[in-house]
């Protein structure tokens, strides 16, 4: 009778961590198998990252020089030529130039201003759908309010009586656009609450924080994300709409600066018109890519949803 | 000349997944005045074989084979002649009337809606005493008609649609599972209304239901359809009692009888789950959940054969040679 | 955000609150709703209160903006504004001359407010009204189509147009129209709302005003109307999986009756809902436009007293905007009271 041969002992069985890592792999890659059937989603997220990468290169594709007017010496308001493919502005600058540094400033206030906005917006939904009663009605009031309330309006007065400045202009936009992503969050919040997990967590003594953040909050992120990308489109055209008005900051010319000083100096309706339409253009298809990628985001995650495509 | 007749119904509905068929070749046949049980789980097709009869299937869906009504295949019908027959040759009671009543018109409104249609001569006060009728038959105050959907129960929201079912009395009625999501002291309120105006009326009726119990106290003939195809049918008593499939036999046995020493001692329930249409299994497609499975299922799909007088059943065990076969075995 | 977010966040509140909704009679709700506005309009004027005579270090200042008042004008302004006492006798003394109509004197011209507000108060209106009836109108007839074909070819074109007219900055193709139709090939007008001679009255004055109109008009229609479009659209595609169009159709009704009679009116209700969270869309529109098209409306307004600062003005302004929306809110919620036989709930 011979011994057993000896062998190598067993794999230990995977951690827990390890197990909630493969779940979350494959749960990502279901989802980005839902993603990728929308055509325009794809299409908007691509362009999306390659505008990310122009304007982090800004400083590569053109110097940051071509933005001062003091040292330019092209003529102004001058149509395309082959040190300015765009054209120049009133005082000379290149169009193109200033298209791309532009593409950093209105990204910047677009995404800081959603971020300030979905955390508002996120507290305030979550904190609503938790506790409930006495706070959500208050709450709800003064989401209602803010919503009601026309926005143009409030964000005049409100950058006119605290002063022009890039800050100011994220703190308006953000204010102002909270609401919107607060009730959503507030719905999804609710409907989370109901859940037996909640239930068992309050069963084992889970204090409030912990339970809005352990449990509801990362059942409600996949929602607030498609919300943010959906917002940025929002804050984008907002920034764009308080440049042109007059309540931005020249000196950081975003696209919506250059929209500003392209149609109040007569320069883009007279001279150079490419100075007017270009930035224009670069809106529309950034707020078209964050829209599409939005709401591709929230066909992936919510199959309900998909119908309406 | 029967009133409906299907004829080799088939229906797949293309999916993103590929073709799925929910329907495979269905052969049925109802003469005026009969009624007839359509009994299986769900994900068998009998929804999808109700709505194909009055060929309201979404455009994904290929419908092939014949529905002959009253002589006239539906499929092929012209549309104007279709829409003639439709609610006033045959109507559906529709499962689910939670939403099947548009919530934003009033209940009287919508029972005299194919009335109107259907018969242009008649006035609207003269619709609206047939809908005050109509809801006297079906046990509701006539006040109702004034109400909107929300303001009903279920069991009130189904007594609604019998009452505009029977609006343009039609010749034939698809009942699809008329009574699920109904409390159970309802559920026998509403089946002895419809059974009932039925009998009344002389209508021809196809009950679909999962629960056979029901099916074979309301019904004259029994249909058990398993995986898109119907695999035995015969008198409604004699299936229940009796059945030959074993699928059929599970199903029956599924409902205990209150007093029957057999049935509670009977081991009860069938292992596994209904098959996915999109995948069904080779052969048989009952094989892989059947107590009595042969080698032989997993490999011929056994057509429907004579089980009886006016009754038949798509098993191996049913076949005449089948019986000889198994001698033969035993002898050798 | 947009309207679309949140009607799905609308949509997701009602699935889950819907729970037992007794009907409880329309004075009951309305009164409950008009309350509601009355109550929403004072925060309006809590606000105001708060950022123009509380904020600022010197309100005086931003009243007059005086460089040098005398002590007589100085005692003048404080007993008007009540400024310099308590805090609520100040809020109350507010209320009383807003509700008397006493907005405050304009910084440019020193005009009163109100006279200011009421002489630009028509320009806008028709403005903004004739472009709200267009797009509502083509609007919905575009959306209703496009949900119902869906994958059509007119589906997809309109709803590639009315995206891409959602993401352009409003004023942007104000300009773009402005250079094309009227500088390069000069068949509109590039500014105001009358030709400087006065147009004259009657048939020739309205014809100069259309004149003046159209270009602006067309402007704050296509804007709007891709909003409007898209709303309706992603409601109609909501109702189409519904149980109750098959029982339509079962009943013999062609296919332009369902959708009509019975798929039509269920979308048309969340679609008042969303089009009413983006009333404040239709005033931001207005703003910009006038301003592009020097349009002598609120708007442009508005504008002015932004570069002054002409604070009393912009005042007075952001109260007028923000009531009208609060009434345009308040008479789409009651519209839908009436027309949705569920909602009648207190």
């Amino acid at each position: 009778m011979t011994a057993p041969p000896a062998t190598a002992p067993a794999p230990a069985p995977p951690s827990a961590r390890q197990l909630s890592w493969a779940r979350r792999r494959r749960a990502l890659a279901a989802f980005w198998r839902e993603y990728r059937k929308d055509r325009s989603g794809v299409a908007g997220l691509i362009f999306l990252i390659v505008l990310v990468i122009l304007a982090l290169a800004a400083p590569l594709l053109a110097s940051s020089r071509g933005l001062s007017a003091a040292l330019s010496t092209n003529p102004a308001n001058a149509g395309p030529g082959w040190h300015y493919p765009l054209g120049t502005d009133a005082d000379g600058r290149s169009v193109l130039t200033e298209l791309i540094w532009g593409a950093r400033i209105s990204l910047l206030i677009g995404f800081t201003a959603t971020l300030l906005c979905i955390v508002i917006g996120a507290v305030v939904g979550i904190v609503a759908g938790h506790y409930g009663k006495v706070t959500d009605n208050l709450l709800m009031r003064v989401t209602d309010w803010f919503l009601v309330v026309p926005f143009l309006p409030l964000a005049i007065v409100l950058a006119k009586t605290l002063g022009p400045s890039l800050g100011v202009i994220i703190f308006v936009i953000g204010i102002t656009s909270w609401p919107g992503t607060a009730r959503i969050i507030r719905a999804q919040a609710m409907a989370v609450e109901t859940r037996p997990y909640l239930e068992r967590s309050r069963a084992l003594g889970a204090g409030h924080t912990h339970q809005m953040i352990r449990h509801v909050l990362p059942n409600v992120m996949p929602l607030l994300l498609a919300n943010t990308i959906l917002t940025v489109a929002g804050t984008i055209l907002a920034e764009t709409t308080l440049s042109f008005l007059g309540l931005g900051d020249p000196l950081r010319p975003s696209w919506g600066e250059m929209l500003n000083q392209a149609f109040f100096t007569g320069g883009g309706s007279a001279g150079n018109q490419i100075w007017l339409i270009a930035p224009g253009i670069a809106i529309i298809l950034v707020v078209l890519s964050f829209t599409m990628v939005g709401h591709a985001l929230e066909s992936a995650l919510d199959p309900k949803l998909r119908e309406r495509r | 000349m029967s009133l409906l007749e299907l004829r080799d119904l088939a229906v797949t509905y293309r999916t993103a997944d590929g073709r799925v068929p929910a329907v495979r070749g269905v052969s049925l046949r109802l003469d005026e005045g009969q009624t007839l049980g359509i009994a299986g789980e769900s994900g068998c097709g009998k929804s999808t074989l109700a709505a194909a009869v009055l060929r309201l299937l979404p455009r994904t869906a290929t419908v092939t084979g014949e529905v002959l009504f009253q002589d006239e295949d539906v499929l092929t019908m012209r549309w104007g002649r279709l829409r003639a027959v439709r609610w006033a040759g045959a109507s559906i009671v529709f499962q689910g009337a939670m939403h099947s009543l548009n919530p934003v018109q009033k209940i009287g409104k919508q029972i005299a809606e194919p009335i109107l249609l259907h018969e242009p001569k008649v006035t609207p006060a003269a619709a609206a005493k047939r809908v005050a009728s109509l809801l006297e038959q079906v046990g509701l105050p006539a006040w109702r008609a004034n109400g909107y959907p929300h303001e009903l129960s279920g069991g009130q929201k189904q007594r609604i649609m019998i009452a505009m079912a029977l609006a343009c009395s039609p010749n034939l009625i698809v009942a699809d599972e008329p009574t699920t999501a109904l409390d159970v002291m309802i559920q026998a309120q509403v089946l002895r209304l419809i059974t009932g105006l039925v009998a009344e009326r002389g209508i021809s009726m196809i009950m679909i239901s999962h629960d056979l119990s029901v099916l074979s106290v309301t019904c004259q003939r029994l249909a058990v359809m398993y995986a898109g195809r119907v695999v035995e049918e015969g008198p409604a008593h004699e299936v229940f009692t009796g059945a030959q499939h074993p699928y059929a036999q599970a199903l029956a046995f599924a409902f205990p009888v209150i007093g029957d020493e057999r049935s509670r001692l009977r081991p009860r329930g069938l292992g596994g789950d209904p098959p996915d249409p999109a995948d069904l299994p080779s052969g048989c497609s009952f094989h892989p959940r059947c107590p009595v499975a042969e080698p032989e299922c997993t490999s011929v799909e056994t057509a429907l054969w004579p089980a009886g007088p006016a009754r038949v059943a798509a098993c191996i065990r049913v076949r005449p040679d089948h019986a000889a076969a198994s001698l033969s075995e035993e002898a050798g | 955000m947009t309207a679309l977010q949140a009607g799905a966040g609308r949509a997701a509140e009602e699935r889950f609150e819907r729970a037992d909704s007794r009907p409880t009679g329309l004075p009951r709700s309305l009164a409950v709703k008009v309350g509601s506005a009355l109550l929403t309009l004072l925060f309006v004027l809590v606000f105001n209160f708060f950022l123009f005579r509380v904020l600022p270090a010197n309100p005086a200042k931003n009243l007059t903006r005086s460089n040098a008042l005398t002590a007589a004008q100085l005692a003048e302004v404080n007993k008007t504004f009540g400024l310099g006492r308590p805090l609520p006798a100040q809020f109350w003394n507010y209320v009383v001359q807003t509700l008397h109509g006493n907005l405050g004197r304009s910084f440019l011209n020193q005009e009163p407010v109100s006279t200011l507000i009421g002489s630009r108060l028509w320009p806008t209106i028709l403005l903004v009204g004739t472009s709200t009836v267009l797009s509502t109108i083509i609007g919905v007839w575009i959306g209703i189509r496009g949900a119902w074909h869906r994958g059509s070819p007119f589906d997809r074109v309109s709803t590639a147009v009315c995206n891409t007219l959602y993401a352009m900055p409003d004023f942007w193709l104000g300009m773009v129209l402005l250079i094309a139709f009227a500088s390069k090939i000069a068949i509109f007008p590039t500014a105001g709302m009358h030709n400087p001679d006065g147009g004259g009255a009657g048939l020739a004055g309205t014809g100069d005003l259309l004149w003046h109109l159209a270009l602006p008009c067309l402007v704050l229609t296509l804007v709007y109307l891709a909003e409007y479009s898209l709303i309706m659209r992603s409601s109609l595609l909501d109702e189409l999986n519904a149980d109750y169009l098959t029982t339509a159709r079962a009943k013999g009704l062609r296919d332009a009756m369902v959708r009509r009679r019975h798929a039509v009116p269920n979308a048309l209700l969340p679609s008042i809902t969303l089009i009413m969270l983006n009333l404040g869309f239709v005033i931001s529109g207005a703003i910009t436009t006038e301003v592009v098209f020097s349009w002598p409306g609120l708007g442009q307004l508005s504008y002015i007293a932004l570069n002054a600062p002409d604070y009393p003005v912009l005042e007075g302004a952001f109260l007028l905007f923000s009531a009208a929306v609060i009434i345009a809110n308040l008479i789409a919620d009651v519209l839908l009271t009436v027309f949705d036989p569920r909602v009648r709930v207190a």
